[in-house]
């Protein structure tokens, strides 16, 4: 078995269209994952910098704002497969829970990402909580 | 003026790698002069058998359980407190200079100070964890460490010569080498000049060359090595011929024995052995233990060895730059390492949730200023690593801090008896893709006691149990034997009265490494 597959979530004390906002930026995501420099985005392509100088091009797959869910692959070579996707789920009128889930083969590359998206389940809770 | 501290760490290293431990492969003689001056510890244990939970002990003097670093890959905050930051505190210079592994080495995204000190280095005025500087380097010649930038930077060529650690699938590398096909067994053609033992030393020297005369200093100089990969300078092989090491007391020679011993130990030992469960990430998950055969015992323990000759040689060569600079009375000198190794007991290699003496005795010397008139010992009674940083505190005349739990280490068996050095513990935790294992471990009175709880492979009624007079190379499972019942009861009631409660909330795991 070489699949790798990572979940982390938090609760957030703002409304679900709010945390939405902000998750369905495709080109915002470095205002809230640390570790990132930039992100530029060109239709359902984009490419995300690295803390470390690596560039990561990705694939959006889905932009949901129906379902308050954004899927994406990273199309590196390293990768056999990924699937990130990120869910907001609405708990009541001020409070969502961010779900980040992380596939990957090889799957260390779960665990490595994995511990980057729990760092910015923190952040987008710290800014979403802290301006509001 | 105080005395100095010269901290000497290596990486995965056994009790018996040393010649005053009666090692009979490596030549060690500088270790082995300083422990003919001062203090050798016969039962030094780590309090966890990996390298980051287990040098977050060295630096906090805590057990895992309250420092919350529980397996590789999870991260000791910043903040965590540091016995170099009360060192620093006190006006002590401080350097760490090797392999630090507090924090995560396989972040590309840089989120890690650790990782991030080659590119941004600290500002004056400025610590990390105390350290007022940090000179990183790990197992090979790439990466985002100063030694791999160093490398890259000077001697591009070499960087490819160290063996591969990761494979294609970025797990760690199963790929044999050198004339037997042991796993990560390699030729590295890198002068040893430029080699990570040299250049730790190296820079070592550098470092006390900038002090003033009147400084007192802390100086953890972290060797990499001999950790695996198993690939010394091409250079060196002649040292030792592989042919003539010979097999370890630990190793069982046929199959037929390994099986049966491992058959009487908790079920994932002979899961492992078989290839059908692997549990911790640095053991290479495409290598079958059962597929070791002696001759690559004898090629990785040859291997082994020379790593250890080297670095007996590069702390000779920071001795003498200590004594040229007149210190050489005032320094203390502690030499350890994390945890240990298989090389070959039980037909095992590396290392894992195994809570015994390949993994978890350990060498230990201190070899305290000869202006303090030690006396020399060697020390039988437990003592562990957790009792470091309070023995830094106590050689520098500060008090221990509250959040120690270590007690400043025993100069003799009658000084460990009336200071209370009864036990060691040992934990293991880990839940590498879903596979859950969970030991803690008690060492008391001649015993190694372990008791699993629930996990993967254990319904949390498992343990083992040796007696390290009768059974030193813990053959023999007493667990479940009904004339040692009071024995073992008696031992885990008094593990857990002493084991701390893990730190809450748990820390997460950010990577693998």
């Amino acid at each position: 078995m070489t699949l790798g597959s990572i979940r982390h979530q938090i609760r957030i004390g703002r409304s679900a269209d709010d945390v939405w906002a902000r998750v369905r930026d495709a080109a915002g995501l470095h205002t809230w994952f640390p570790g990132l420099t930039d992100c530029q985005v060109d239709g359902n392509n984009r490419v995300i910098f690295l803390g470390s100088g690596m560039a990561m091009p990705e694939e959006i797959l889905v932009n949901d704002d129906v379902q308050r869910r954004f899927q994406y692959r990273i199309t590196a070579p390293i990768f056999r497969h990924h699937r990130g996707t990120i869910d907001v789920i609405e708990l009541n009128d001020d409070e969502c829970m961010v779900v980040y889930s992380t596939e990957a083969d090889p799957r260390t590359m779960a665990l490595t990402i994995g511990g980057g998206t729990a760092g910015a389940l923190d952040e987008l809770k710290r800014q979403m909580e802290e301006h509001h | 003026m105080g005395r100095k501290i010269l901290f000497v760490t290596t990486d995965q290293q056994r009790y018996d790698a040393i010649g005053c431990n009666g090692g009979m492969v490596a030549r060690t003689p500088v270790i082995d002069a300083l422990a003919a001056q001062g203090y050798r510890y016969e039962r030094a244990q780590p309090q966890s058998v990996v390298c980051m939970p287990s040098r977050s002990t060295m630096l906090t003097g805590q057990h895992v359980s309250t420092h919350g670093v529980w397996m590789n890959g999870v991260a000791l905050p910043a903040d965590a407190p540091s016995v170099a930051e009360v060192l620093h505190d006190a006006g002590y210079r401080t350097a760490l200079i090797g392999k630090p592994h507090f924090e995560p080495f396989l972040d590309p995204f840089l989120r890690f100070t650790e990782n991030r000190l080659s590119r941004e280095p600290l500002s004056d005025g400025l610590t990390h964890r105390g350290f007022e500087h940090f000179e990183a380097a790990t197992h090979g010649g790439q990466g985002m460490l100063h030694y791999a930038r160093w490398l890259a930077a000077n001697h591009p060529e070499a960087v490819g010569m160290f063996y591969p650690v990761l494979d294609g699938s970025l797990e760690v590398n199963a790929l044999g080498g050198g004339e037997t096909g042991a796993p990560q067994v390699w030729e590295n053609a890198i002068p040893k000049e430029w080699y990570h033992t040299d250049w730790v030393a190296d820079r070592t020297i550098n470092w006390l060359d900038g002090l003033d005369a009147d400084d007192d200093w802390f100086c953890w100089m972290s060797f990499p090595d001999p950790h695996h990969p198993w690939d010394p300078p091409k250079s060196e092989l002649g040292r030792i011929d592989w042919r003539d090491v010979p097999l370890p007391d630990g190793y069982p020679q046929t199959a037929a024995e390994r099986e049966a011993i491992l058959d009487r130990k908790p079920r994932h030992w002979k899961a492992w052995y078989e290839g059908t469960l692997v549990s911790n990430y640095e053991a290479p998950a495409d290598w079958v233990p059962a597929t070791l055969t002696a001759d690559h015992v004898r090629e990785v323990n040859q291997r082994n060895a020379i790593e250890c000759e080297l670095i007996d040689e590069a702390l000779g060569r920071v001795l003498a730059a200590i004594e040229a600079r007149g210190w050489g009375d005032d320094v203390d000198i502690v030499f350890t390492t994390d945890h240990g190794e298989f090389q070959g007991d039980f037909g095992l290699l590396f290392k894992g949730p195994y809570h015994v003496e390949a993994l978890m005795r350990l060498p230990l010397v201190w070899r305290p200023a000869p202006s303090s008139t030690p006396a020399p010992a060697a020390v039988t009674r437990p003592v562990g690593l957790v009792d470091l940083a309070p023995t830094f505190c106590a050689i520098a005349g500060l008090p221990v801090p509250d959040w120690m739990e270590g007690k400043p280490l025993p100069s003799s068996d009658a000084d460990a008896d009336a200071r209370g050095f009864e036990r060691s513990l040992t934990e293991w935790d880990s839940v590498l893709f879903g596979v859950a294992v969970h030991l803690r471990t008690i060492t008391r009175d001649g015993w190694v006691c372990t008791t699993y709880q629930a996990g993967h492979s254990h319904d949390g009624t498992e343990g083992e149990l040796y007696s390290l007079a009768d059974d030193p190379l813990q053959r023999v499972n007493l667990w479940d034997d009904p004339a040692y019942a009071a024995v073992r009861d008696d031992l885990v009631a008094d593990l857990w009265d002493h084991q701390p409660a893990m730190h809450q909330p748990l820390r997460r795991v950010e990577a693998p490494v």
